[in-house]
């Protein structure tokens, strides 16, 4: 029982983790269709900003308080930057995008290299996140329970700024119907980059939280990005449910493998289950079926 | 000898609740040029995705071909039903516009080719691909590469590519979209030319030209067959006719 | 330059100028010491010659050549090192880094790679397998584009983290030290310049495949199933099949390539095949003129060249220049250096290919 609950937990914790960092994804990916490599560095941009944050204001709770917000800020302007000066004119050549953004990663890389040196960092965790919570017999940490809470906040605040506001409203339209969205008067250019925006910010915070379970590196955010891109791949594009369901269910095949064998193994793991799943399901989890060539 | 080559039964293609194509039948017979016309949105290129293997339908389409016999053709995948000699082009002429026509034909007619056949040097042109490049008018374009054609051409070498892979079902998708006067007249009679030993099935818009060359018709509205015959047949339906009110006035801005 | 190969005298001309090149001018004028970096950027080469193959001329963006690569370079290495603790104490051995890490008993997969010819036919075989099965599963469900190019990327990620795990292939730190190569002392400087030839030789064999590939009828197929799948499935060709057959080369490229890179360099560690030395694989690929026959090569060579002189005097500098190069030649000069010339002469070929969305 309580191997299970534990077994549960981890996965819940591991896919909150990889859902927070394959958020933004869903909605650059999922809803653009582009391929930006440099995401993971955006998620390190906010690992860097909790740091200097924390630097300057010194209390961990108060800072934290301040870089959540202050990480989607800095993540979602570089997004724009980088929506502005390049994606912007590779819209269609979305492998080209790929190659290009993994360019901008590098520089991005060794710019937190030269800034802040190479050696991994730590932010401290505010008092009130420190040790665990008994749940159902499993001492659960608090900060891992924070990250899923903040997960749940994060998709729930997506799925409702798409559902119920102009601004959501029209990003659905660009992803259903770029021409059509046009037509109706929609600048399909203004909602590219408010979606690059939300969808960069959300790398950001995502960096902010992850500085509560791990310690800052350059490399921090490519560690996350592989997994990240897995997790829209097997959620289906276009969809946040998509998104939600293979982070838990990868989080879940992780978890499971790394109790039976090890980590390394379990990463192994997790790549034949979503080949052999998209021998299932090509194109992922839950899909928009519309009529199309191929 | 107007023998039928393919048989729809009862097609019905299913987008999440959706019915795009609904419980339609529809026969295609060789020597025919066969129209299917019906308003945006009536299910005619859903119904050639679901023929040709791309989308997933309920029902049953076989392929008749003169000493094989009937195959079914549900569930077979896209490259073994274009094996059966069902050939289809699509609404934006889709050529290899890297490679030159001469290119193009040559690997449409390579489909059963042994891949020692592929790996080794092209000699010589096949005999069936210079025939076909003289027949759809593009001889003295063998070299050009397929992407630097006017828009006409690349219909014709689309069409060239099912006769020279030896398709005897072909499925065209708005074939003179685009064209010119001149153009549509030549493309009509190569439709009817190649029907001779064919079964054609052609999707299209333009009432002009089906008037001009349909042997027969099939109207679609909202996923069924409203009506099937000759043009005349079709065209005194009073039905077809209360979908089509105003039909006039939309083919002519489809031509100008 | 692809115009020149187009006939066949041009062709026997090129490949004896490059033959000429390669075995009389460099090691006459090079010092062993950077012929050993030229046979080791040749390797860099051999890998590049596939990425042409598979990205330039196939569309498959594939970001998981350091697998291939390190399936050979590890195979080989295991040989080595099975080859040298026999040497010191006897067939069948321990390996000294497994003393070191206190394994006594000889894993049983480790035994074949005693036999030269198991492990040669391993280093062919295996990865091209290997990637003839992944080919197959995920071409044939039509996973392409993004969808593959991320997939291919896992797979490096994945391998790298499998191999760190191990500790009877050296786990993080590989396998390094090797003595002897076939029988060969490689501190010989002899043996290192018979390396270089060997390094030489495969790169213009690969070169020579991956020519009749391009000439032949299936390389206007690739190049058909590039710029419009659906056109060829509807043909009446399984698709799949001509990707996969394209990836296969590729990955027999890369795994040759990695064998021949262990003696020659004399370490192999997951560093040097995970994710972002993958990708990096590519940067040569793209600068040279990926749909090109020589723009990879001359790409790779030029590519690893300018790392290995640059990036001791400036380790940040270089790392920027990477990612600058990355940004400025894909999205201004996707045809590479290549399609310069076709720029100037303004003739209207379209080297890109035109990718369909995921």
């Amino acid at each position: 029982m309580d191997l299970l609950v534990g077994q549960l937990f981890t996965g819940l914790s591991t896919g909150s983790i990889l859902l927070l960092a394959a958020l933004g994804l869903s909605l650059t990916f999922g809803q653009m269709g582009v391929i930006n490599m440099a995401h993971g560095e955006f998620i390190m941009a906010g690992c860097y900003t909790a740091y200097v944050v924390q630097q300057i204001a010194g209390d961990a709770g108060v800072s934290l308080l301040i870089a959540l917000p202050l990480g989607f800020a800095v993540g979602g302007a570089m997004g724009l930057v980088l929506e502005a000066l390049l994606i912007r004119h590779l819209y269609h050549r979305p492998l080209d995008t790929l190659l290009v953004t993994f360019g901008v990663g590098l520089i991005l890389q060794q710019v937190a290299r030269d800034v802040f040196g190479a050696p991994a960092v730590n932010v401290s965790v505010p008092p009130a996140l420190r040790g665990g919570v008994d749940l159902l017999g499993v001492t659960v940490p608090k900060t891992r329970l924070f990250i899923m809470g903040l997960a749940i906040v994060a998709v729930t605040a997506v799925a409702l700024v798409l559902r119920f506001t102009p601004a959501g409203r029209r990003i659905r339209a660009v992803v259903g119907n770029r021409d059509l969205a046009e037509t109706a008067g929609i600048s399909s250019r203004a909602v590219d980059a408010g979606t690059f925006f939300i969808g960069s910010g959300l790398a950001g915070v995502a960096g902010v939280a992850l500085t509560l379970i791990g310690s800052t590196s350059p490399t921090t955010g490519q560690s996350y990005l592989v997994d990240a891109f897995l997790v829209v791949v097997a959620g289906g594009l276009g969809r946040i449910k998509g998104a939600v369901v293979a982070a838990v269910a990868l989080g879940a095949t992780q978890a499971v493998f790394e109790t039976y064998s090890t980590a390394s193994l379990a990463k192994v793991g997790v790549f034949i289950v979503i080949v052999v799943f998209l021998q299932l399901r090509p194109q992922g989890l839950f899909t928009l079926r519309t009529r199309s060539l191929a | 000898m107007n023998t039928i080559a393919l048989t729809c039964t009862d097609i019905t293609v299913d987008f999440d609740g959706f019915k795009a194509v609904n419980g339609v039948d529809l026969e295609l017979a060789r020597g025919e040029v066969h129209f299917l016309i019906g308003p945006n949105g009536a299910g005619k290129t859903t119904l050639v995705d679901a023929i040709t293997g791309l989308t997933p339908y309920t029902g049953s389409v076989t392929k008749d071909t003169p000493g094989t016999g009937a195959v079914e053709l549900r569930g077979k995948k896209v490259h073994h039903i274009a094996r059966t000699g069902i050939g289809r082009t699509f609404q934006t002429a889709t050529v290899f516009d890297n490679l030159t026509v001469a290119q193009n034909l040559d690997i449409a007619a390579g489909a059963h080719r042994t891949p020692w056949t592929l790996l080794r040097r092209r000699r010589h042109l096949p005999e069936t691909v210079t025939a076909t490049m003289d027949r759809i008018g593009l001889t003295g374009h063998a070299d050009t590469p397929a992407g630097i054609l006017a828009h006409g051409q690349k219909q014709w070498l689309e069409i060239g590519m099912l006769l020279v892979g030896d398709a005897d079902v072909l499925l065209l998708d708005e074939p003179i979209a685009g064209m010119g006067h001149d153009e549509r007249e030549t493309t009509g009679r190569l439709l009817h030319d190649i029907a001779a030993d064919r079964a054609v099935a052609v999707v299209e818009h333009d009432m002009d030209f089906m008037r001009a060359f349909a042997s027969r018709v099939t109207v679609l509205h909202a996923g069924a067959v409203l009506a099937t015959g000759s043009v005349d047949d079709v065209s005194t339906d009073p039905r077809v006719q209360a979908v089509y009110l105003g039909t006039k006035e939309t083919a002519d801005a489809h031509t100008a | 330059m692809n115009r020149f190969f187009a006939s066949r005298p041009g062709t026997w001309a090129g490949f004896a100028a490059a033959a000429a090149v390669l075995f009389g001018l460099a090691p006459l004028v090079l010092s062993g010491f950077r012929l050993g970096l030229l046979a080791q950027f040749l390797c860099y080469a051999i890998v590049a010659v596939g990425i042409g193959l598979a990205w330039g001329r196939g569309g498959m963006l594939t970001l998981g050549q350091g697998v291939f690569f390190g399936m050979g370079a590890y195979l080989m290495a295991m040989h080595l090192k099975m080859a040298d603790a026999a040497f010191r104490n006897g067939p069948g051995a321990v390996p000294d880094f497994m003393e070191l890490a206190g394994i006594r008993e000889l894993p049983a997969y480790w035994a074949p790679f005693a036999s030269p010819v198991f492990t040669i036919a391993a280093i062919l075989l295996l990865p091209t397998g290997f990637a003839v099965l992944l080919g197959l599963a995920v071409f044939k469900r039509r996973v392409k584009g993004a969808y593959f190019a991320i997939l291919s990327q896992a797979l490096a990620g994945a391998f790298a983290i499998l191999l760190i795990g191990q500790q009877s292939l050296g786990g993080f730190n590989g396998l390094s030290r090797f003595r002897y190569f076939f029988g060969y002392n490689l501190d010989d400087p002899v043996n290192q310049q018979m390396l270089y030839y060997i390094a030489a030789g495969v790169l213009l064999a690969a070169v020579a495949i991956a020519l009749q590939l391009r000439r032949s009828r299936y390389g206007e197929l690739l190049l058909a199933v590039r710029d419009a799948e659906a056109r060829v499935r509807f043909l009446g060709y399984d698709a799949a099949n001509i990707k996969t057959v394209a990836y296969a080369t590729a990955a027999l490229f890369a795994s040759v390539a990695g064998a021949v890179f262990v003696p020659i360099v004399g370490i192999i560690s997951p560093a040097s095949i995970g994710i972002v030395p993958s990708i990096m694989f590519l940067l040569g690929v793209a600068i040279g003129g990926r749909a090109t026959l020589l723009g990879p090569v001359l790409g790779a060579l030029a590519v690893y060249w300018a790392q290995t002189t640059l990036s001791e005097q400036f380790p940040s500098g270089w790392v920027y220049a990477q990612g600058l190069l990355f940004v400025l030649v894909i999205a201004l000069l996707p045809g590479g250096i290549a399609s310069i010339t076709a720029l100037a002469k303004r003739i209207p070929t379209k080297r890109a290919p035109a990718e369909a969305a995921a």
